[in-house]
């Protein structure tokens, strides 16, 4: 494919005039069995070929189908883009599709006043509407008049369009989705073709059902052209991009090729052990499609299990993966501890949702972080880093990988839903020109066997003597109990377990020196930092551009590594007057910050299951510049 | 894909990494002491693995020991050979991950009533159900040994522990018949006091191509004295245990003059030399339905004779050979390009 902004849309009319704009956010919104996601990913696409900069937001429930037309069944997808380089999926929507009276209800608040509305007005039968508790009719009562509603007919429409195909009434109204998508194809300028070709790719077998969903997107774009819309036909320009090869990717998808490609890049044999959990499950569902690289994916029978495997791997000398999400962290403790105390190179992901408890598994929050700094008994560091976006995913595995084995230490790296789910632009990265992870075992000097211990240590990184099983004359025994420093054997007394403390502390702390240093991005001192981790990455950036447009000076720094942090942060958070760390918790960051630099940093905190605003972010960013 | 089942013993290969050399069995062992009670069970059984590994001769280094916790499990440390004592019921699982990344290696799990059947029961019932190729050792002593004495799960209904003053009140599991509820591809017992029968039991599980599991009955002199006298004794063995040997017919008795025959309700005992005793069955540890090795595992003192040996061995793919086999054809089938991975379904170029 490559890019093209001319308007092939294939129906020969001449369209009204379009209004040009720098970015629109659209939400698609109906019940789970609607076919939401799916509209919204094929959106994506026609916007990925078109040449905006995008940004998507994918919203569902946990239930796979909850009773049809009930508030508990929607599901959503939010897509921005733009002209501009983008970061977010954007706070509020420009335009909500609503497919039935509860996808309205619960999205309708976040529709700006005079926003657009597009409604299936088919889906607004009295029985409907009371499954959505509307008292009455909000198509007819008066209710929307702040808004411009598009009352379409997407059902009956649909149905109309491919009646003569001979299909199921089923199959002929789920169709309605494409017609709704074809809607908004016309009103957004988008190239029909990028979906015709996927539909012919997933349907093609089924002449009848592609054909039907053919018709459909069809028949919604005709709907656009032939009805009055002319205000609400908009186009926004392609982005200037950096030149290349471009591809979506969510972050899921980027911590599997990740994966893939620091085993080829490491020459080790990767084992992922994993117990099905949302929102990780993909990791090991789209690994497992993967074999012919080699991929070994083992379905655990528990989350513990599945980091054991994980562990039997990296003792074996393989790379050894784990991956779940807040709870399976909490029930893979145990088991990581030992990765910590048989001083392993284990990786273990973390896709974190919303807690505590079973929490809401389809919600994102950024509230791990401290559990995997201390969630373990006794003292128990270990390296934990984090991405920054989908893409970042795929880069944040590899120095997982190369950090691990380069320290012979478990590393945990945080995600969470909100990248897991996401889509955006990604440069495929060039395989030729990554750089090759070092495996030091391969290369060790063991010498004669009589002084090996497999506690003797690099002096430069602390990284203990491994030496998986298979190494004839140097055969020896690890495990849970405090080891003695040099020979590992088991050691009760008070100084060694000083010294191996401090040791283990050391060694963790000795990252730093091989990890970048935090970069400052603004004045290097003055009144305000903001010091943002992980996902909230693209929410923070743009609400800092968004205050330093309102014409204040903000500085911002970004963190990817959080133990140890690098070594250049206490210097940077000390020459700020405010420090402001934006967090989707209840300030995890901010309590290590003032733990270890004695800074009384501040917090914007959000604990909603739902991204960082960058509205609100701004407004408070913008409060604190001015304090 | 589809893996062939071997159907004969014969065409199973035993996996064992050879040393190069001759070993004794000093050879196998670490220059750690021992660290049991006097007069425990774990001394023989720790006699008879390395006896085992030196008549079988299998290389050291490619031999890794992986245990849980409890008495049992600080078994590695006296083996002179790779090992990990781990953490407590999870054994199973690090010996799973091991032996899929490592097929060249040979695992043995050390593990006991309370690691095994309590902790880490969903583990064991997962690593026999999946046939990884590893080889489980379960020292039954029917007690908590290392935290000095609670009951265990396959404590008796009623004993009276540490931590039942007046008496459990559970009943215990029988570990054979866990093992063979999973369906487990081999099932064998023994026990510490018969060298020759446990070092000979020992060697049949690890030539044995899938997950192997092995109850050893292990006496806990402090906690639980005397926990199998009442029909391991050497005075009373010969007339209450019944040695199973595949193809023979199950007899028992110091005579041989009992035999083991199906009747309405399950097994009885018939008189070898009466009118029943064309009634006595051989012993088929290789049929494919566990269901007279359940009646087997289910034999008890005192009513029946206590089965020793191998109740069941068949013969069927390790979960290695079905994933090894899937990487393979894969390999063959499918496109594995690094480069073309990274583009994905589809991409678009900007100028």
């Amino acid at each position: 494919m490559t890019t093209t902004s001319t308007q092939a849309n294939g129906l020969g009319n001449v369209a009204a005039p379009i209004q040009e704009r720098d970015r629109v956010t659209v939400r698609f919104a109906g019940d789970s069995g609607d076919g939401m996601q799916l509209a919204g990913n094929r959106f994506a696409d026609a916007t990925a070929v078109f040449g905006n900069d995008f940004s998507t937001l994918p919203d569902f429930p946990a239930e796979i189908r909850a009773p049809a037309g009930s508030l508990a069944g929607v599901s959503s997808f939010q897509i921005s883009f733009s002209k501009h380089l983008i970061f977010t999926p954007g706070d509020e929507p420009d335009t909500l599709v609503a497919m039935n009276p509860a996808a309205l209800k619960s999205h309708l608040a976040a529709l700006a006043k005079g926003g657009l509305l597009v409604v299936n007005e088919d889906a607004f039968t009295a029985g409907n509407l009371k499954k959505a508790n509307y008292p009455s009719n909000p198509l007819t009562d008066g209710s929307l008049d702040g808004y411009r509603v598009i009352k379409a007919p997407a059902t009956t429409a649909a149905v109309a369009a491919v009646e003569d195909l001979g299909l199921t009434n089923q199959n002929a109204e789920r169709t309605k989705n494409f017609f709704a998508l074809g809607l908004v194809y016309w009103l957004y300028d988008r190239d029909l073709q990028p979906t015709l070709d996927w539909i012919e790719e997933r349907f093609g077998r089924l002449p009848n059902i592609a054909e039907a969903n053919r018709r459909a997107l069809y028949a919604g774009h005709a709907y656009g052209e032939t009805t009055e819309l002319a205000d609400a036909h908009v186009r926004v320009p392609p982005a200037v991009l950096r030149p290349g090869e471009y591809r979506t990717i969510t972050g899921n998808q980027a911590l599997v090729l990740g994966l893939i490609t620091a085993a080829h890049l490491s020459d080790l044999e990767l084992f992922y052990g994993s117990y099905p959990i949302t929102p990780a499950s993909d990791v090991l569902v789209e690994l497992a499609a993967l074999r012919e690289f080699g991929v070994r994916t083992f379905q655990a029978e528990d989350e513990i299990s599945a980091i054991g495997t994980a562990i039997g791997a990296a003792y074996g000398g393989g790379l050894g993966v784990t991956g779940t999400s807040g709870p399976g962290i909490a029930l893979k403790s145990e088991a990581l501890n030992l990765a910590v105390m048989t001083e392993l190179p284990l990786i273990v992901l973390d896709v974190q949702r919303s807690g505590p408890s079973t929490g809401m598994p389809t919600k994102t929050e950024q509230t791990d972080l401290l559990q995997v700094m201390f969630g373990r008994n006794g003292e128990s560091p270990l390296c934990v880093l984090a991405a920054k976006s989908p893409g970042d995913c795929f880069f944040m595995v590899l120095e997982a990988v190369r950090l691990a084995f380069k320290f012979v230490t478990p590393v945990v790296l945080l995600s969470d839903t909100y990248l897991a789910n996401t889509a955006e632009p990604w440069p495929v990265p060039d395989i030729t020109q990554l750089e090759q992870i070092d495996v030091p075992y391969r290369r060790l000097e063991l010498g004669d066997p009589a002084d090996f211990g497999p506690y003797v240590r690099d002096p430069d990184t602390l990284a203990r003597m491994f030496v998986p099983p298979g190494t004839k004359g140097f055969e020896h025994r690890i495990g849970g109990l405090e080891k003695a420093d040099l020979s590992g054997d088991v050691a009760y007394t008070p100084e060694n377990h000083q010294r191996m403390t401090d040791l283990r502390a050391e060694k963790v702390q000795r990252i730093a020196h091989f990890i970048p240093e935090l970069e400052v991005d603004g004045p290097e001192s003055g009144d305000l930092l903001v010091l943002s981790w992980g996902s909230t990455y693209g929410a923070v950036f743009t609400a800092v551009n968004d205050a330093r447009e309102a014409g204040h000076e903000v500085a911002h720094a970004h963190l990817q590594y959080m133990n140890p942090f690098p070594r250049n942060i206490g210097d940077i958070v000390s020459r700020y007057r405010t420090v402001l760390i934006p967090e989707a918790n209840s300030g995890q960051l901010r309590m290590l910050i003032r733990a270890n630099f004695l800074v009384d940093a501040q917090g914007y905190n959000e604990v909603t299951g739902q991204p960082l605003s960058a509205r609100l972010l701004t407004e408070a960013i913008i409060k604190h510049a001015t304090a | 894909m589809v893996l062939q089942t071997p159907t004969s013993p014969n065409l199973v290969k035993a996996d064992i990494p050879l040393a190069d050399v001759d070993l004794k069995r000093k050879d196998y062992a670490s220059d750690i002491d021992t660290r049991w009670c006097p007069g425990c069970g774990d001394y023989s059984i720790l006699a008879q693995m390395q006896r085992s590994l030196s008549n079988l001769n299998v290389a050291p280094e490619k031999m890794v020991f992986v245990s849980g916790i409890g008495c049992s499990s600080r078994f590695p440390y006296y083996m002179n050979t790779y090992g990990m004592h781990s953490i407590h019921g999870r054994a199973p699982t690090i010996a799973s991950g091991l032996k899929l990344a490592r097929p060249d290696l040979m695992v043995f799990v050390i593990t006991g009533d309370g690691d095994a059947l309590s902790i880490g029961g969903n583990h064991l019932l997962h690593v026999l159900r999946r046939n990884v190729d590893v080889k489980i050792f379960l020292f039954n002593n029917r007690i908590y040994g290392l935290t000095k004495g609670q009951y265990s799960p396959t404590s008796e209904l009623g004993k009276v522990t540490k931590s039942s003053p007046v008496g459990t009140t559970e009943r215990p599991l029988n570990p054979l018949s866990v093992a063979l509820a999973s369906e487990a591809t081999f099932v064998a017992r023994s026990y510490d006091t018969d060298p020759q029968h446990l070092t000979e039991t020992i060697e049949q599980a690890a030539r044995h191509h899938g997950a192997a599991f092995v109850e050893i009955l292990q006496n806990c002199n402090i906690f639980n004295d005397r926990a199998f006298a009442d029909y391991t004794d050497r005075n009373v063995r010969d007339e209450r245990l019944l040695y199973l040997e595949h193809g023979q017919p199950m007899l028992f008795g110091e005579e041989k003059d009992k035999g083991l025959a199906v009747s309405n309700t399950g097994l009885q005992v018939v008189d070898a030399h009466g009118p029943e005793a064309g009634l006595i069955l051989n012993h088929d540890a290789t049929r494919p339905s566990p269901d007279l090795h359940q009646l087997l595992a289910r034999c008890a003192y005192p009513e029946m004779p206590v089965p020793m040996g191998v109740i069941r061995q068949v013969n069927a793919p390790t979960y290695g050979d079905y994933l090894d086999g899937q990487i393979e054809v894969a390999k063959f089938r499918n496109r594995h390009d690094i480069a073309q991975l990274l583009r994905g379904r589809s991409t678009w170029q900007v100028e």
